[in-house]
């Protein structure tokens, strides 16, 4: 074979082979990078032969996982040898050494273009491999013409159109203005009649890149893409060598019905009626097989047939079906089938009309949520979490907490965070909720963030038929002898605030509960103390009589802290001993905390962050978006009294939403969930959103929710119970509720976030979420606006009007007059920047809801600094540059004294 | 796309390696470590997907060599994994049941195969005869150009003699 002849390489990989370690390993591989790198400094002497034969080295080498920092040069000047052979290895080795980003491959694009435009079909498939495999921007730039011609001339053979399909591609990637849509929509369906069916192969990856983009240039393809479909389902016409294990190409099938995803629909009856008959066709006429290999290619094909489907939102009947196989195919053997099962049920989710089937199956889930594999254990819990609601909250979150004692560690975060979010969402009633959270963090505290027990603490506080029961179970889990110490905290913080709520009760004496809690005193960090040494001032505040025994032990400890060096500890000790000593004023500074203004689960917003973050642009993802809508419509359990236009309900808007369950399932207990005795005016406007209406609006919309108003500092002040500022301004929102609708979040704080990103949410109140996504080229923007409906009535009179300073020049594309309940509309706005200026655009705003009109006026982050782009500069171009600079004004310096 | 492509042996040496996607020199090694870590260890009868970084990692075993893609989320696994056996029955057709010192003591060849196979990280052809018929027109040039240089070399030979 080829390596005869080339005795030296082999000889060099037997020798490496041959190392008994890997120091041995090392110096031969010193050894020969030192000859390498000699030889390649007296180049004259050198034979393109032996050129070749160190190049191949090097990457031998490289391929071991040693550093080779050299030579690169060498491999890419062989790229314009002339002789096939050199011209090979050059090609093949730069490809492997270098990525796109290498400065070196610049200095190539000059030969590699000659190689795509000369007469020399080998040269050319070598030349748009590489372009194929590691080109970038610049490359787009100067070869996507010439690599368009290849793709469509009518003389190049297949072997080179196929890979110009490719490398096109590439280019498209790196860069989409090279291809132009309006030339080459009608040159794309062309391509979609080739007879050859490698090309055809490469030009449907092709086209699924474009029309992920921009499906609407491509409808001409998509009649085109059900024949080809057709035909291979169908087996007609295809060469026996394009089957692989008797079936037609299932590389081609796939990526047809990929491709067909991306168009939201099929309008014409008949294609959609061949297409069906397609789909039909596969989802029936695949079975499990012997040959792993059969079975892995027809079920690649049958998979992509359920998404396309699940696409399509096909009749009941076929969806019934299609659940009915995957219910199959999460409980056979064959691993693979069981995970892809798995995974397209949650995919399935979406759909609307199934979550009751899939419910069905629920026990099989959870046995899968056993399985030796872990891949297949994460599918199931992904499953399980999507799959939750009221009705199966109970049992799921129930079978996690179980299950969290044996997990592996790698899963244990993720899983006691979905046990902590679906808890808190579905809660069918609070001290379930309590029990979970108390559970989680005993069972698996390193895993429970802060936020989780703020959480508790916040629903404890804002619910007060909750609070004895809290603390009763506080008290039980001081009891164990060893506890994690987020739950001192907890626990801590909640005998401080209620345990006087159970005083009568054995065990439960001021003197008690000071015990039990001081024990694990000597076991917990600095964090936790200040926690501590508010309790103990609280348990002193109500030990009424005063004992002077508990007295004189709290005071002891606290002077003991006034002189510790942590600033929070010896602040609260001194604080608290001063306090503590002046009776009465004591009593009203200590009294119990006030309620927690509504504010989003911090848990929810970081469960979606996280969602928002690995969002992609894959087929699956955007009909994912497209279709969260019409999925929460149908997992909005909230019952009738639930609804915003019932005055009873009114206070409720002050606290969230698991409350509201319960209300809605004991309808009698209503007047105990708020028995605060406070009138609250009938509000005009929906209580601010729920936690549905909050998944609503921050899922739909792209950009992360801004977290201002509620940053997590102000949590943990308000939390830990120090008597501030803060607790005063938490209650402003209660008395101050108006008729005028409020805006979420700090617009400012919100602009300012979205100047340095290019996605987030740029303006939130309780009906309309406004999204924004921004993409940047030089001087031109685009930006999409995504107003969401929160609510379940329409927005009507929707108007915004760009007021653009004189730089910028914007077009706003047309938007809806009404927004339909609990929709998104997108909005495109194109920006040009004419020059620079400091000026800032503005949206005017303003939608109608009920009676009520809003009007907002937003500053859009079209800044000066989306405009910016970086630049190259060498040191010689810069240096002269910088030292130009001399002396005032250009200059200045100044010294500074610390 | 396909992210990239790793052949890894059962003791962890990296027989080829090919990026589709931007990774610096650090970013590589680190890959290759961590996915060695993960796959390497798994244990047989076990589905051949792992979740890796936000990506799926497909692989498959064929006696002491890990073929392994990287791919996105929302891609089609089994495809993939139809991919890696293509792959590995034209590697075979060529070499005439290959082995894993056949990789070692011709890894070019593999490479070269691979761009046959792959392009831009996305599939290329499915058909093996092409590729066969492709790669022996490719290797006659070869011997064609040694041949040539040979007899260039003995009429030089002859001349100066």
């Amino acid at each position: 074979m080829a390596l005869s002849g080339m005795r030296g390489l082999s000889v060099f990989i037997s020798d490496v082979r041959n190392c008994q370690n890997k120091e041995q390993e090392r110096l031969r591989v010193d050894k020969e990078l030192g000859n390498v790198r000699t030889r390649f400094k007296n180049e004259k002497g050198l034979s393109p032969y032996e050129k070749k034969k160190y190049v191949w080295k090097m990457l031998y080498i490289y391929m071991l996982g040693y550093d080779v920092d050299f030579g690169h040069m060498e491999a890419v000047s062989l790229i314009s040898a002339p002789k096939y052979p050199e011209k090979q290895v050059g090609y093949i080795v730069t490809a492997c050494l270098l990525n796109e980003n290498h400065d070196f491959l610049r200095l190539a694009i000059n030969t590699v273009r000659n190689d795509i435009i000369g007469r020399n079909e080998t040269f050319q498939c070598l030349a748009l491999t590489l372009v194929g495999n590691i080109g970038g921007r610049e490359f787009a730039e100067s070869l996507a013409a010439d690599v368009q011609k290849l793709l469509i001339s009518s003389s190049c053979r297949p072997l080179v159109r196929k890979k110009a399909a490719l490398c096109l591609l590439r280019l498209y990637r790196k860069n989409p203005d090279v291809v132009n849509v309006d030339g080459w929509a009608d040159r794309m369906a062309q391509l979609l009649d080739e007879r050859d069916l490698g090309v055809l192969t490469s030009s449907m990856s092709l086209l699924v890149a474009l029309v992920s983009n921009n499906h609407e240039a491509y409808w001409s393809c998509l009649p085109k893409c059900v024949k080809t479909l057709e035909r291979l389902a169908r087996n007609q016409d295809i060469p026996q060598e394009y089957t692989y294990y008797g079936i037609p190409s299932p590389w081609l099938q796939v990526k047809t019905m990929r491709a067909l995803q991306y168009f939201p629909t099929v309008e014409d009856p008949n294609t959609r009626r061949s297409l069906f008959e397609v789909l039909q066709r596969i989802l029936m006429g695949t079975d499990v097989v012997k040959n792993v290999n059969k079975n892995n290619a027809s079920h690649a094909v049958l998979f992509e047939a359920l998404a396309l489907v699940m696409h399509l939102d096909a009749e009941k009947e076929m969806m019934s079906q299609c659940v009915a196989l995957l219910g199959k195919f999460i409980a056979v053997r064959e691993p693979n089938i069981r995970y892809l099962g798995l995974e397209n049920m949650t995919r399935m989710l979406m759909v609307t009309d199934v979550q009751d089937i899939i419910k069905r199956h629920q026990a099989q889930i959870i046995t899968s949520l056993k399985d030796p594999d872990i891949s297949i254990r994460r599918r199931a819990l992904d499953l399980l979490y999507g799959m939750c609601d009221v009705s199966n909250a109970k049992d799921i979150v129930e079978e996690l907490l179980q299950y969290l004692s044996s997990a592996d560690f790698a899963m244990r975060e993720e899983l006691s965070l979905k046990a902590a979010i679906l808890a808190e969402k579905f809660a069918p009633d609070l001290s379930w909720y309590v029990d979970v959270i108390l559970q989680l963090i005993d069972k698996a505290g390193d895993f429970v963030s802060d936020d989780i027990w703020f959480r508790v603490v916040q629903f404890v506080t804002n619910n007060e038929d909750l609070q004895s029961y809290a603390a009763a179970k506080a008290r039980e889990y001081l009891n164990k002898p060893a506890i994690h110490e987020t739950m001192v905290k907890v626990s801590a913080y909640i005998l401080g605030e209620y345990g006087h709520l159970l005083a009568r009760r054995p065990g439960y004496s001021p003197k008690e509960l000071f015990t039990i809690i001081h024990e694990k005193h000597p076991t917990v960090s600095t964090s936790t103390i200040p926690i501590l040494l508010s309790s103990y001032a609280k348990i002193l505040m109500h030990t009424q009589p005063p004992e002077p025994e508990l007295q004189n032990q709290i005071w002891t400890i606290f002077n003991k802290y006034e002189s510790c060096i942590d600033v929070e500890i010896q602040q609260r000790a001194a604080e608290y001993f001063a306090l503590s000593r002046k009776g009465a004023s004591l009593m009203d500074i200590l009294a119990e905390m006030p309620k927690f203004p509504e504010r989003q689960s911090a848990l929810i917003r970081k469960a979606e962050d996280a969602e928002v973050d690995t969002a992609e642009q894959s087929a699956i993802k955007l009909r994912a978006q497209q279709q969260m809508s019409t999925a929460l419509v149908v997992t909005d359990q909230r019952p009738p009294n639930g609804m915003p236009a019932q005055p009873s309900i009114g206070p409720l808007s002050l606290v969230k939403v698991p409350s509201e369950t319960v209300d809605s399932q004991n309808p009698g207990d209503q007047g105990l969930t708020h028995p605060n005795g406070v009138v609250y005016k009938e509000d005009p406007q929906p209580p601010s959103q729920d936690i549905i209406g909050d998944l609503l609006g921050t899922l739909s919309i792209e950009g992360p929710p801004g977290a201002v108003a509620q940053s997590p500092q102000s949590a943990t002040y308000e939390a830990e119970g120090a008597p501030s500022a803060a607790d005063a301004a938490a209650l402003v929102p209660v008395g101050e509720e108006s008729g005028s609708v409020q805006p979420i979040g700090n617009i400012n704080e919100r602009f300012y976030a979205l100047c340095l990103k290019d996605s987030g949410v740029l303006y939130e109140d309780p009906n309309i979420q406004i999204g924004i996504k921004a993409e940047w080229r030089a001087h031109q923007g685009r930006l999409v606006l995504f107003l969401g409906n929160k609510n379940t009535a329409s927005l009507g009179s929707v108007q915004a009007l760009i007021l653009p300073p004189t730089h910028l020049k914007m077009e706003l594309s047309l938007v809806p007059e009404t927004i339909p309940p609990r929709a998104q509309v997108q909005c495109p706005l194109e920006v040009m920047n004419l020059r620079p200026s400091r000026d800032v655009a503005v949206l005017d705003f303003s939608y109608k809801f009920g009676p009520t009109m809003v009007n907002v006026k937003l500053r859009l982050p079209a800044v000066l600094n989306k405009f910016l782009q970086p630049i190259t500069v060498s040191p010689e171009e810069f240096f002269p540059q910088w030292r130009s600079l001399s002396g005032p004004p250009l200059k200045l310096q100044e010294v500074v004294c610390i | 796309m396909i992210h990239f492509v790793l052949l890894i042996s059962r003791q962890g040496k990296v027989r080829l390696t090919k990026w589709y996607s931007p990774y610096s020199q650090k970013e590589r090694s680190k890959v290759i470590r961590e996915l060695s870590g993960i796959v390497l260890n798994r244990g047989p009868k076990l589905c051949n997907f792992v979740e890796w970084r936000g990506h799926r990692v497909v692989y498959r075993r064929y006696a002491g060599l890990y073929f392994c893609m990287c791919i996105d989320e929302a891609d089609n696994e089994l495809e993939v994994l139809d991919i890696i056996h293509h792959f590995v029955e034209i590697l075979d057709r060529y070499f005439g049941s290959v082995c894993e010192l056949d990789l070692i003591f011709n890894f070019h060849k593999a490479y070269y195969i691979l761009d046959e196979v792959l392009i831009a990280g996305e599939f290329q052809e499915s058909s093996k005869r092409t590729i066969i018929r492709l790669l022996s027109t490719h290797d006659s040039m070869v011997e064609m150009a040694k041949e040539e240089a040979t007899s260039i070399g003995n009429m030089i030979a002859q001349v100066t003699k």
